[in-house]
């Protein structure tokens, strides 16, 4: 039985799980090479029941059937991006924490960019308008704070 | 009774509160000294009220007073008593608790530190904090009241979570706590100076010490969180873009943009508009960052339409304190003081490029983790954004960042030289380009990404020697007038150095720890032996025995390395039974250089228990980094030039006699 401990509900830390086992040695294929693949493609994917873990770092039941389940397909021959697909077709794209980029996702990849080399951009234009004039040379920190102290208080 | 008293003085304080905001903003129009003047004693009062409110709190909590509900739901007679009083915070009502508690504590230090402030600004700094503390304790009292009775009187209680039940996480809330509501004294101020129309460079020397602590408590709080889960949760991680991690790191990365715009407008009067808006955003985001976690919206929409109470209590809040915050900048932001121009390259361009990216970065956290909330409300697609996504662009929006951090401190003010600067900082170029070289040759397969990792780090860090050597005259006069320049550089110059340099630290312990750690998971029987990094594990065996409020298994493992004496680990489960919960204990052995981490796993009944062991090279210096960061903001917190030239309070007669403005 998997204890989810809402630790959301507690504090600013992820959720964990009670006890550790996650990938269990018995799962593990005897193909060191196929086995590798096995293990990055299972840290690619959601444990559906599980708080925000992948199946790799779960032990739910659910986490240690989908390990088991992409080492046959892995097994049977598939391509990585096959075990995805058909895991995909199964659960949703909810299973993977990769988000594919597709039109429910052009905001969230396409955001990041846009906000760099956008406000980049709008920075560098207004900097060009506003260039500072070589020979006027303005007030350093302390000199404005005396300038303050002169002009301002008391209020 | 003393239930009651408590109860009643978080009432009163609400009532103080409201006060506290409506009286002195009213003054401050009316330009009445004597209205103005009561918003002291207020905070002061407010304090005063929910400390007393707070200790009665927390006086239930020590003795098991079963009666108060909270007491009963969240604490057992047989829990340690450090957990008793820590446990005071690790519900929500109690974590409420203490965040009004820091937030009255720092209006009460503004009312009674605050004394070289210009009165109107004080009054309304004041006023606006009083606001905070109003919404907030109505929101306590309305929604979460930790006083509620509970009849008849249970037995006992049903155990505090046990995860929580550990030295890290215990003092883990009040440091994240005093940042998120240290920046609600920047977010004060910023309204206040909106109000009045004037942010100016004095201001924002006011206002620096206050913006410093509640980074530099937000820092310690973040890494201690990040500890915590790295030694508790048992995969040897330390960082897993949760949401909940993610809500504390948001205000993080905008408090860290706002330290260094402030310092523009403290030296050169420029990005003063900017400065107000950050400050805005940046308590708005600390906001976000407790009361979305509690309301459970983050973990699931579901829990979120079950009990909307409080949830929508907590979004109206947020709402009107951003959306107020912002109106009033679209009103009168255009009105403050234009800032002095600089030229793109120049300090000043630097710090405005570390803004932009520190921001891009938070807004890309943001969308992280609260896109799959849109996207399931818009199309009803449920959809997951793992570490994946927050690598592929989070990651490469800060790298520049990076090297920006160590060119920006050697630029002049107004007008820098790039040509110029990168000479100067030669030394930390060729120890950038060496370090990964020097690496590869020991590591032919080192991925690319690891190698640029590297670079980086050294980068920062020499970067800073570099600066450091450079600033005290290094090579260019004797010896000894270096040393004695070095010594007496200000403490400003320090903060920055080591807090950047703690930054090179802790880039240095993500990038190695991540790209060479080793890991192996085996099933181990009494006497099975496996190597990892190096070091031969023997496994013992697993003894088992009952401990305070919980039972525990604990495995022994003898760790053998080739010339250095044996060691034996105990990595423990244990088993909480009023709680009803497992837990794992690692043991983590460091030098300062690795850790070798181990977790006891499951049993399959035959004696066999399965071990997950991990090496994992320079992880430590991800808290070294984070912890010398902190110290950096307290070394420059401590310099003079912070308390030079406040002005003397003059003689109230004379105060008096003068108009008021506004």
């Amino acid at each position: 039985m998997v204890l989810r401990l809402l630790i959301a509900a507690v504090l600013l830390v992820p959720i964990a799980v009670s006890s550790v086992h996650a990938v269990e040695p018995s799962e593990r294929l005897a193909d060191p090479a196929l086995e590798a693949r096995a293990r990055a493609l299972s840290k690619e994917l959601r444990c559906l029941v599980c708080q925000n873990q992948s199946i790799d770092e779960s032990n739910a039941d659910l986490a240690h059937d989908l390990r088991q389940l992409l080492r046959q397909r892995l097994v049977a021959g598939d391509t990585d991006q096959q075990v995805l697909d058909y895991l995909t077709a199964r659960y949703g794209v909810f299973v993977l924490l990769d988000p594919p980029f597709e039109p429910l996702t052009w905001i969230l990849w396409l955001t990041p960019p846009v906000l760099v080399i956008g406000g980049g951009g709008l920075l560098l234009l207004r900097a060009r308008r506003r260039r500072p004039d070589p020979a006027v040379p303005d007030l350093t920190g302390d000199e404005s704070v005396r300038a303050a102290l002169l002009l301002d208080e008391p209020r | 009774m003393l239930v009651e008293i408590g109860h009643f003085a978080l009432v009163l304080a609400m009532l103080v509160a409201l006060v506290q905001a409506v009286v002195p903003l009213a003054g401050a129009s009316v330009r009445s000294r004597a209205l103005m003047d009561l918003a002291r004693p207020a905070a002061l009062l407010q304090f005063g009220l929910v400390a007393l409110s707070f200790a009665v709190f927390m006086h239930a909590h020590i003795i098991s007073d079963f009666s108060v509900r909270n007491v009963f739901e969240n604490s057992h007679t047989a829990k340690p008593m450090l957990y008793k009083v820590t446990g005071v915070w690790g519900s929500h009502e109690g974590s409420m608790m203490l965040w009004v508690l820091m937030l009255t504590l720092f209006g009460g230090l503004v009312a009674g530190l605050g004394r070289s402030l210009p009165t109107s600004l004080r009054s309304r700094t004041l006023a606006i904090q009083g606001l905070l503390g109003f919404g907030t304790l109505l929101f306590i009292i309305a929604t979460s009241n930790p006083f509620d009775r509970l009849f008849p009187v249970p037995a006992d209680g049903r155990d505090l979570n046990p995860l929580l039940q550990d030295p890290g996480l215990a003092f883990h809330p009040p440091f994240l706590y005093f940042g998120y509501v240290g920046f609600s004294i920047t977010y004060s101020f910023a309204i206040a100076a909106l109000i009045e129309g004037r942010v100016g460079a004095q201001r924002a020397r006011w206002v620096r010490p206050w913006s410093l602590s509640a980074w530099c408590g937000l820092t310690v709080g973040i890494a201690m969180g990040s500890w915590w889960a790295y030694y508790v949760l048992g995969w040897g991680g330390w960082w897993y873009w949760d949401p909940v991690e993610n809500a504390s790191f948001m205000p993080w990365l905008l408090g860290t943009a706002l330290l260094h715009s402030a310092a523009v407008v403290e030296k050169r009067e420029a990005l003063q508009r900017w400065t107000v808006l950050l400050a805005i955003l940046t308590f708005g985001m600390s906001l976000i960052g407790t009361f979305l976690v509690r309301s459970g919206v983050l973990t699931s929409v579901h829990s979120f339409a079950v009990d909307p109470t409080r949830g929508v209590f907590i979004l109206v809040l947020i709402a009107l304190v951003i959306g107020g915050g912002l109106l009033l900048y679209a009103l009168r932001a255009p009105g403050l003081e234009a800032g002095n121009p600089f030229a793109p390259v120049s300090r000043e361009g630097a710090l405005v490029l570390n803004n932009l990216l520190l921001s891009a970065g938070m807004a890309t956290v943001f969308l992280g983790t609260f896109y799959p909330l849109f996207a399931e409300v818009w199309s009803g697609v449920k959809l997951s954004v793992g570490p994946q996504f927050f690598n592929a662009t989070f990651v490469p929006i800060l790298m520049p960042g990076v090297v920006a951090m160590v060119i920006g401190p050697v630029l002049a003010w107004r007008r820098g030289h790039l040509a110029a600067a990168l000479r100067r900082l030669a030394p930390a170029f060729v120890g950038a380009f060496l370090a990964p070289t020097l690496v590869l040759v020991f590591n032919r397969t080192a991925p690319p990404a690891a190698l640029a990792g590297v670079a980086l780090a050294v980068w920062a860090m020499l970067g800073v020697v570099t600066d450091l050597a450079d600033r005290s005259g290094f090579a260019r006069q004797p010896l000894h007038a270096t040393w004695r320049r070095f010594r007496h550089l200000p403490r400003g110059t320090w903060g920055y150095a080591t807090a950047h340099f703690g930054v090179g630290v802790l880039i240095a312990g993500i990038v190695v720890s991540t790209a060479w750690r080793s890991e192996r998971i085996e099933t181990m029987h009494a006497g099975d032996s496996l190597e990892i990094a190096g070091r031969t594990l023997r496994f013992v065996g697993v003894t088992e025995g009952d401990v305070a409020n919980y039972h525990v298994e604990r495995a022994q493992i003898v760790v053998e390395r080739p010339g250095a004496a044996p060691m034996t680990l105990y990595p423990e489960r244990r088993w909480y039974s009023v709680a009803r919960s497992q837990t794992t204990n690692t043991a983590i052995a460091t030098n300062g250089f690795g850790d070798l981490y181990l977790a006891l796993g499951d049993t399959d009944g035959k004696g066999g228990w399965v071990l997950r062991a991990y090496y994992n090279p320079l992880v430590p210096w991800i808290w070294f980094g984070a912890i010398l960061a902190a110290v950096g903001g307290l070394v420059s917190l401590s310099d003079r030039r912070l308390r030079l030239r406040v002005p003397a309070p003059r003689a109230p007669a004379a105060v008096a006699a003068r108009p008021v403005d506004s």
